[in-house]
């Protein structure tokens, strides 16, 4: 069978399975930038934890993904089998680029807008919300974007926890040594990743001030 | 408690003494004020500065680089706080405001502008309004009335962002901003210095013709010999973070001191070039 006729006898499975995969992607950067981009907010107010947040979020990021969906596993309310665990291991994926670049971002903006900002008497709050977050939100964006692109490839292992997904197809695949099922999910999650990926760096063009 | 009385009165009369001087003629003063980086005496950057300045007066801070005149600038707005002695303004130590609001009344002009360039023309002059919590039909007339005031048609300017302007025009822009809630003091950074030659004299002619205008007290940094004695009632002459000559214009020229020498040499080389 080729990949193409596979693709049409088995369309209304891998549509549903690339919606599961989008729905994986989507809950898991939506916490992943609740968490990183207040996070990097207080990191540039308080330097202190500068270090030890940047290196946790490094440290989740060296493990690799198949071991870190087999650790949370065992692990008592977040663990377990299913689309939980993966979610929170994506989230801890993803945290990394957005907290990194919401950092950069924050704390790149020319100095000489900051002194015009601090001594026409704005508090740092002010500061924080109403102008480096502003002229952050490119480098901000960009960051989701690498966080997003990788987590839909990421995402294809979560199917090895049985969270569903495009995944599915290819442990499929693998298992029956068959590059049409394997391609069932490949090209679709790849696809979504250049999607994904295009459309974010619209948007990044589209916020970009100077 | 019998204690107590006779302090309270001590106090009150030291502020009574101090009231009329403050209302009436000096609004800044430093007061053998020291500035080191970290408060390491080794690295200071200013010494023993004690200076007034009076109510309406431009007073032109004037160095080269390095001087610590910006840093003078800086001790006013409580940007920066005295390593050693005092910075008055209004007749109380800059140490003992709440830094936003000292700020909110001092307007700050600098070089490039330092406008907002994710706010429009109109937002950038009507910030600090709005952090006053102005209503929105205020702001606008206010703006208004500043960009006139600069030199900028509002019609064709408010809704611009800062890189659309010419350099000379977001100085003006600057000017406006700073101005926006009628602050009695204006501190400006060699705001002219980035200009070229021919946009930097009709600004300073333009400044200057405002500034007489408006009533202002302006602390003006500048490294420009003729910046200074054009715009300077009076001119303060910074070496190495010390004062070393103080005066109005033409008494200034005349003062013995090498440092004065060397700042009216560039005026004589110029004028020999010109001539």
């Amino acid at each position: 069978m080729t990949p193409w006729t596979f693709f049409l006898t088995h369309r209304s499975e891998i549509f549903h399975a690339t919606f599961d995969h989008l729905i994986l992607v989507v809950i898991s950067m939506d916490i992943a930038i609740a968490i990183a981009i207040p996070l990097g907010m207080l990191i540039v107010q308080h330097p202190r934890l500068r270090a030890a947040a940047l290196g946790i979020a490094s440290i989740f990021q060296t493990i690799p993904s198949l071991a870190l969906f087999g650790f949370l596993i065992p692990i008592p309310f977040i663990g377990g089998i299913g689309r939980r665990t993966a979610i929170v291991a994506l989230v801890l994926y993803a945290l990394l680029p957005i907290l990194r670049n919401t950092y950069v971002g924050l704390s790149g903006i020319d100095p000489t807008i900051l002194e015009a900002a601090e001594a026409m008497g704005m508090t740092n709050t002010q500061i924080l919300l109403r102008v480096r977050f502003p002229l952050a939100l490119s480098v901000i964006l960009a960051g989701i974007r690498t966080a997003t692109v990788i987590t839909i490839g990421v995402a294809t292992i979560a199917a090895a926890i049985g969270a569903g997904g495009l995944g599915t197809f290819i442990f499929r695949g693998v298992a029956m040594v068959n590059d049409s099922v394997i391609l069932a999910g490949a090209i679709p999650a790849a696809l979504l990743a250049i999607f994904a990926d295009l459309l974010l760096g619209q948007l990044e063009r589209r916020l970009k001030v100077i | 408690m019998g204690y107590d009385i006779p302090l309270c009165a001590v106090r009150l009369s030291i502020e009574m003494n101090a009231k009329p001087e403050a209302a009436s003629d000096t609004v800044i003063e430093f007061r053998g004020v020291n500035y080191c980086i970290n408060d390491i005496p080794a690295r200071a950057i200013v010494s023993n500065v004690s200076l007034t300045v009076s109510r309406g007066e431009t007073l032109v801070l004037l160095g080269r680089s390095g001087s610590g005149k910006t840093t003078l600038l800086k001790l006013i707005n409580r940007m920066l706080l005295p390593s050693a002695g005092q910075v008055l303004v209004e007749g109380r130590a800059t140490a003992d405001y709440d830094p936003i609001r000292l700020r909110r009344g001092i307007g700050y002009v600098i070089q490039e502008a330092g406008l907002f360039p994710h706010f429009t023309i109109a937002e950038n002059v009507g910030l600090v309004p709005s952090l006053e919590k102005w209503d929105s039909l205020r702001i606008a007339a206010r703006v208004e009335e500043l960009l006139h005031l600069v030199g900028l048609d509002p019609a064709e300017f408010s809704g611009r962002r800062p890189r659309e302007l010419s350099g000379g025009q977001r100085q003006r822009v600057g000017v406006a901003r700073a101005l926006a809630a009628d602050p009695p003091i204006l501190l400006m950074d060699e705001p002219f210095g980035a200009l070229d030659p021919v946009t930097r004299a009709e600004l300073q002619r333009e400044f200057s013709a405002l500034a007489r205008r408006l009533n202002k007290t302006i602390v003006f940094v500048t490294h420009d010999i003729r910046e200074a004695l054009l715009l300077g009632s009076r001119i303060a002459l910074l070496q190495a973070g010390r004062l070393v000559a103080l005066g109005p214009p033409h008494d200034f020229l005349r003062l013995e001191h090498p440092e004065v020498h060397a700042f009216t040499a560039c005026l004589d080389s110029d004028n020999g070039i010109s001539q």
